[in-house]
């Protein structure tokens, strides 16, 4: 008896923890979208990390996505639909990702995806979208190959017809930094270093590739490991490397400390990042010694846009927790192009949505063209955002500050 | 300029936090045959102590004053949740198979993450840990951070402390017969349930000295720290000998020597150049812990016994 009590112990523990885990990765997202109206209702879907290291970009895209179906509702904007979010978590983890992206499919009043915030999640959700025709808009993915296929940089191929994103992507972003560093910064020697992920290990290429082009030397290269938190032995070669700046491909949960810790280890020299590292976390990681580190992002910062103002005041109005972080204007345009290649089948369809709407959508979502938050949102034949301006930012008392925006020049 | 002393000293602090923590897994393996995979999570929630302290404490405390008492703070929250553990996850289950405690330990362990992650205010992503003000300190080409000071005091200090204990104390020397014979030990009147408690609560108040070493070093804490830590730590043990508590942070410091050793300088021998960078850090940190039990199964100061019938 004694024994079978143990048993029942032990299972109802390990049942506990299990039941813990999974409340985790459910989070209803489908507050604050006004119902009724008799018609149809439309779900977009919204698959971001919510929790985790990541978590504070991935809250600002949902947070972004529901303001822009809100603003939708309010318009009525097509008439008869009444728009919805539902935003799962996907933890930055590509087989989550996945797991989510079949529960959107099976959904059918999923007619549009927003997200995810990570190439290599993005990667594992692609197939499964376009195996059903669903269509994906992207705000924040920069690989370069989930647009233009994995051999982008000799022969451009659009691996999957349902795939969107009105971010720019690494092929210019890396480059962009690099003339940045070298021509304007003056910086010659560089310490390269990513987390071999796809988005760092792309955008750490791209940079090398065109900083040696303009002349830069490489003194190093290192990849670290995600999960790690101890770089002082990277720390130590970076200070001995005579490197005059470091550019990392990666994301800010290590960017943070590993500028901390270059930096204590007697190297003060900037660190340069992607727009993975421009979040406001990235300043509490890495101290106050972070004055002076560099990171481009997508677009024009959102503050200094007239379209965006409307965005940042209605961000503030509907009384969100959490910022809009890095990619707020993005998820915005991202829902919003949804909302509009939806409006254009629906007209097409004499106001109401075909039998097969998804495919239809899909379609649509090509000839998508409005002015949206971050300026003019479009696509071009690879799915990509025709917006390719990129903007240099410079951490100054603590906040990111934007030093020069631009667009990649060749 | 030489980077061969800086990379030994980097490695010694790592080590010496994996040293702290191995402890625990090595204390309660020796006494009760129990490999507690949930202690990295006990180390973790003595981390979260140390915040909590700190947040009750009005703004402007100087570290000089908070540091003592979020080491007190911390250690009360480790030390809870392992005897907690102890009493209600590990004791029923004593005298079942061994594979039963085991199981028990790792669903505790996701037990303690998840409710981290969703009790603790904003513990959803990383929070900052409060740091020591002031310069590093450079001795020759060496530099050592203001953080990583307290892991220089407080490892040796922590150990000498555990080898006097148990050398010492008549609580020690018991613990030293329930290791060698628990129920032998029972009949000279030693009371096995209260020495596991102790071998239990021991671990984890040098888990949580540990946890605020990592806070100091690393500036930040979060929900997942321990599972990592903890099977570091957990190698550790082995590596020195699961058992034996001088091992433990031999095996600590072996680990983290040869962690930053892989990273630096891998990379550098002809042909390796793939096999370097911190990311293959891990593997040959494994690799190690192989050789060893290759060669010397017992670890590196474990004895050999034989199996209890």
């Amino acid at each position: 008896m004694r024994q079978r009590s143990l048993i029942a112990i032990t299972a109802a523990l390990a049942a506990g923890a299990l039941t813990l885990t999974a409340c985790g990765s459910r989070d209803s997202g489908d507050k604050g979208s006004d119902s009724g109206n008799g018609g149809t209702t439309v779900v977009i879907g919204v698959d971001a990390p919510l929790t985790g290291d990541l978590s504070a970009m991935g809250l600002g895209i949902k947070n972004s996505a529901d303001l822009a179906v809100r603003n939708a509702n309010k318009q009525q904007l097509v008439k008869g639909v009444t728009f919805k979010i539902d935003a799962r978590d996907d933890q930055a983890q590509p087989s989550a990702g996945q797991q989510n992206a079949s529960s959107f499919v099976s959904d059918k009043n999923v007619l549009g995806v927003v997200g995810p915030l990570n190439s290599s999640v993005a990667e594992s959700m692609q197939k499964v979208f376009d195996d059903a025709k669903l269509v994906q808009v992207s705000p924040a993915n920069t690989g370069p190959a989930l647009t233009q296929g994995p051999d982008w940089q000799n022969k451009k191929v659009r691996p999957y017809k349902a795939y969107f994103r009105t971010a720019t992507t690494d092929a210019i972003q890396g480059p962009f930094a690099a003339q940045y560093v070298y021509n304007t910064a003056k910086k010659k020697k560089v310490f390269v270093i990513d987390d071999k992920k796809t988005y760092g290990s792309g955008l750490a290429a791209t940079f090398t590739t065109e900083f040696k082009k303009l002349g830069g030397k490489v003194v190093g290269t290192e990849h670290i490991n995600p999960d790690a938190k101890d770089f002082s032995a990277i720390a130590t070669k970076v200070k001995n490397s005579g490197a005059q700046v470091v550019y990392y491909g990666g994301e800010y949960p290590q960017a943070g400390p590993l500028s901390k810790q270059i930096k204590a280890a007697g190297a003060k020299i900037p660190l340069v990042g992607g727009d993975g590292v421009k979040d406001d976390t990235y300043m509490k990681l890495a101290g106050s010694e972070a004055t002076g580190d560099l990171a481009t992002s997508v677009g024009a910062p959102v503050e200094d846009l007239p379209s965006a103002k409307q965005f940042v005041a209605d961000y503030k109005a509907a009384g969100y927790k959490e910022e809009y972080s890095a990619y707020g204007g993005y998820a915005y345009d991202s829902a919003w192009a949804v909302i509009e290649a939806v409006k254009k089948v629906a007209d097409a369809n004499g106001g109401k949505l075909p039998t097969d709407a998804r495919a239809k959508i899909t379609e649509a979502m090509q000839g998508v063209s409005f002015d949206g938050v971050t300026g003019k949102v479009s696509f071009d034949e690879f799915g990509d955002a025709t917006n390719k301006q990129l903007t240099v930012y410079a951490v100054k008392n603590g906040a990111w500050v934007p030093v020069k925006s631009g667009t990649y020049t060749g | 300029m030489n980077e061969l002393p800086q990379q030994l000293v980097n490695g010694l602090l790592l080590g010496s936090m994996y040293g702290l923590v191995a402890i625990g897994y090595t204390m309660v393996y020796g006494i009760v045959q129990l490999i507690n995979f949930a202690h990295g999570e006990i180390f973790m929630t003595g981390a979260f102590g140390a915040l909590t302290v700190w947040l009750w404490l009005p703004g402007g405390t100087t570290m000089w004053i908070a540091l003592p008492l979020m080491i007190v703070g911390a250690v009360i929250v480790a030390v809870a949740i392992a005897v907690g553990a102890e009493r209600f996850a590990y004791r029923p289950l004593r005298n079942a198979p061994r594979l039963a405690p085991l199981i028990t330990a790792i669903g505790l362990s996701l037990a303690l993450q998840q409710a981290v992650w969703a009790w603790y205010p904003e513990a959803k992503s990383a929070r900052t840990f409060p740091q020591i003000e002031g310069g590093p300190f450079e001795i020759g080409s060496v530099t050592i951070q203001t953080g990583d000071i307290f892991l220089v005091v407080a490892a040796p200090i922590s150990m000498a402390v555990l080898a006097w204990f148990v050398m010492k104390t008549r609580t020690g020397r018991g613990m030293q017969a329930t290791a060698q014979d628990p129920d032998t030990a029972k009949l000279m009147g030693v009371n096995t349930d209260r020495i596991i408690v102790i071998a239990f609560a021991l671990g984890a108040a040098f888990a949580a000295v540990g946890a605020v070493a990592y806070g100091l070093k690393y500036g930040e804490i979060n929900f997942r720290m321990g599972f990592i830590l903890g099977l570091k730590a957990f190698t550790a043990a082995v590596l020195g000998g699961i058992g034996n508590i001088y091992g433990a942070m031999i095996g600590g410091v072996v680990l983290g020597v040869a962690e930053t050793l892989a990273t630096a300088y891998i990379a550098d021998i002809p042909g390796m150049d793939k096999f370097g960078s911190q990311s293959w850090a891990d593997v040959w940190a494994f690799v190690l812990l192989i050789l060893v039990l290759l060669f010397r199964p017992q670890g590196l100061l474990g004895e050999r016994v034989a199996d209890r019938a």
